[in-house]
């Protein structure tokens, strides 16, 4: 395992991932991004950094989340068993929050009082308000007028928690565009302003850092796991929208003979159909939002609108790193619709007694299928990134219910 | 000597300014933006920079994303405003045309056939808002070796490292972002760029233009007086935007005229 964590080495020092990744932005962010590039270097050869950032995870998210044995649902489902990692039960409810507390220390070290994001669910800007007001900064989130919308919930805690919400109606109005705004905010107001991106996306050196800052997930569950099922699992299965809990809970692995990763992509309404979001199984590479990777794009090099019942999902790129682990082949990417999600959602609520995110039931569901054809003895360990409740809405909505 | 530089030439010969406008192709549709462009070199232009729309414009300001977003919805495309340089060309071959936009629709055409396409329909610069020098060295032989002058930006935040850089990996001319932000936002620091330019210019060894937040007659003369060239993009977009579809061509060129007219002052005259 030393070994082979000693020969994957990415990034380089440039931000490249193989082909990918890189840093492929306007002028006027270079410096911004050497800036950040220096600070975050010197924040993680600092111990008392280091140490801050565990004291936070551990008193203020309550790290280290535990793995569940979902029981009854493997042996409903009669194969492999199946663990879940309880990123759901972190503060604010899902695995955004690691990267969140690391990027505030990180701004605060370098004297910035304000801090934007882009959401696309709302689960990374509650995560960012939420440190926001834990650290006493300015906080405004960009987030797609349509994702305003779906994330009614959200919208209010953001709110509550002192951060001011901007709808971004540009565009096809979700994730991207949110993204497209808080870059425009951020290069215009870059002296005083950190911009908290939530997945592992964008220029370098975000990818690394927001990868860095979610390994937590996966370090922590080579600990657990032989605990709780007495040795490593056979699979690592998490959801990638952008790709920072998948990357948070694979990177450690990477390493690790044995162990096969497998992401879960919006599938939407079949890939055929094309209303989906599944960069990686149907995109080609190509450079956007500050990064070289794959993109849903038509032939003319314009990015597509994308579809997943699942706002967090809803993204037409993803993290580079994720596209060079499936040109590499260390990690499959594979797809799964609204409709397969939903039904796993619905089935963790019935026989686990726990309401999963939208986002995290794409994962649930892949495993739900690739269970039953594995022995018994098998183990599979889905990254449960977040809890649903906020999803509520869109759950019932789709079952015809009005609150 | 490429007709970039060959423009700049005569113009510092002639002791005058360039005057660069920026419009969207296909904005607001594809059978206008021929037309316009003749207009815009009626009206005074030097050279044009002509907009490849697309559909996620990160370091423009919503004026021109709007621009964008009606040109996609007419259907434009990296090809068609290739044509669109070719048909301008069949009546102008002298004006330089500088394709400004960004980096992914160029690769889905792949880097290659976009040199040798823009080459061919007449385009003589490209300037590639997210393809900093570091990440196009491969980028900017391509094009240098059909004729065509990979444009630069730098910013007032950018380190003198960086002028080296787009020294070294462009030509033609470099095009300074007079302020920190997006295109069409606001206020410009006329002191700061008057103390930058020269600074620039002579690390660079090439003209400097001077664009975003440029708006009106009086800023574009006094950016002139310090810049070799004045970029002016939003204000014409929104020329365009509020003109009636039959008045848009004369309206664009009057509004040229005038800043033509600024720009082409004796230093220190009188509006």
């Amino acid at each position: 395992m030393q070994m082979a964590d000693m020969q994957y080495q990415f990034p380089d020092d440039r931000g490249h991932f193989g082909p990918y990744g890189g840093i492929f932005v306007a002028e006027t962010l270079i410096p911004a991004l050497d800036e950040l590039r220096t600070a975050y270097a010197e924040c993680m050869a600092d111990p008392a950094f280091v140490a801050e950032f565990e004291y936070e995870l551990k008193h203020y998210v309550g790290r280290p989340s535990p793995i569940y044995h979902a029981k009854r649902w493997s042996n409903l489902l009669g194969g492999a068993q199946i663990y879940l990692k309880r990123e759901d039960l972190n503060h604010t409810g899902a695995h955004k929050v690691n990267n969140c507390i690391g990027q505030a220390l990180v701004a605060r070290r370098m004297g910035k009082p304000r801090v934007i994001a882009e959401t696309g669910a709302g689960q990374h800007g509650v995560a960012t308000a939420t440190v926001a007001a834990r650290y006493g900064m300015e906080c405004v989130v960009y987030m797609g007028a349509e994702d305003v919308k779906r994330q009614a919930a959200n919208v209010y805690r953001m709110k509550l928690l002192g951060a001011t919400v901007v709808p971004v109606e540009s565009g096809s109005k979700t994730l991207k565009d949110a993204l497209n705004e808080a870059m425009r905010d951020w290069v215009t107001n870059v002296g005083n302003t950190f911009y908290i991106i939530g997945t592992v996306a964008g220029p370098h050196p975000y990818p690394m850092m927001v990868r860095d800052f979610q390994t937590v997930i996966g370090k922590e569950c080579l600990v657990q796991m032989p605990e709780m099922a007495g040795r490593q699992p056979d699979y690592v299965i998490a959801c990638v929208g952008g790709g920072s809990n998948a990357i948070g809970i694979f990177h450690p692995y990477i390493g690790v003979d044995g162990v096969q990763l497998i992401g879960v992509e919006a599938a939407g309404d079949g890939i055929e159909t094309g209303r989906h979001a599944a960069s990686l199984s149907a995109g080609v590479p190509g450079v956007l939002h500050g990064n070289r990777t794959y993109l849903l794009q038509n032939e003319d090099g314009q990015i597509t609108e994308t579809h997943s019942i699942s706002a967090g999902l809803d993204y037409p790129g993803v993290g580079p790193e994720h596209a060079l682990l499936k040109d590499s082949g260390r990690a499959e990417y594979v797809g799964i619709t609204d409709e397969e999600a939903l039904k796993a959602f619905h089935d963790l609520c019935r026989f686990e007694g726990i309401i999963p995110a939208l986002e995290s039931s794409h994962a649930l569901a892949y495993a739900a299928k690739l269970a039953p054809t594995l022995p018994k003895d098998r183990v599979l360990l889905v990254n449960l990134s977040g809890r649903g409740d906020k999803d509520m809405h869109t759950v019932a909505e789709r079952s015809g219910i009005q609150f | 000597m490429s007709k970039i530089q060959s423009t700049f030439a005569r113009l510092q010969a002639d002791g005058r300014k360039a005057l660069i406008p920026f419009i969207t192709a296909g904005d607001p549709d594809g059978e206008l933006t021929v037309p316009l462009m003749h207009a815009l070199v009626a009206g005074g232009a030097d050279i044009i920079e002509l907009g490849v729309p697309f559909s996620d414009p990160m370091a423009d300001g919503p004026t021109i994303q709007r621009a964008s977003e009606r040109a996609l919805a007419g259907g434009m495309s990296l090809r068609k405003v290739l044509a669109i340089v070719r048909t301008f060309r069949e009546t102008d071959v002298t004006t330089p045309v500088v394709l400004m936009g960004y980096a992914n629709p160029i690769e889905a055409m792949g880097v290659q056939a976009f040199a040798a396409v823009a080459s061919e329909a007449g385009v003589d610069g490209v300037l590639v808002v997210d393809y900093p020098p570091e990440e196009c060295a491969n980028f900017a032989s391509v094009v240098k070796s059909v004729g065509l002058d990979p444009i630069f930006l730098l910013a007032p935040t950018s380190s003198e490292q960086r002028f080296r850089d787009v020294a070294e990996a462009g030509s033609g001319y470099i095009y300074y972002v007079s302020l920190k932000g997006v295109t069409g936002a606001g206020h410009l620091d006329f002191d700061e760029v008057a103390r930058r330019i020269p600074v620039i210019r002579k690390a660079v060894g090439m003209p400097v233009g001077v664009g975003f937040g440029i708006r009106d007659a009086e800023s574009a003369r006094r950016i002139g007086a310090v810049a070799d060239a004045v970029v002016i993009g939003s204000r014409i977009i929104e020329e365009i935007e509020r003109s009636p579809r039959e008045a848009v061509v004369a309206n664009v060129e009057g509004f040229i005229r005038g800043i033509r007219a600024a720009l082409d002052q004796p230093a220190g005259g009188a509006q």
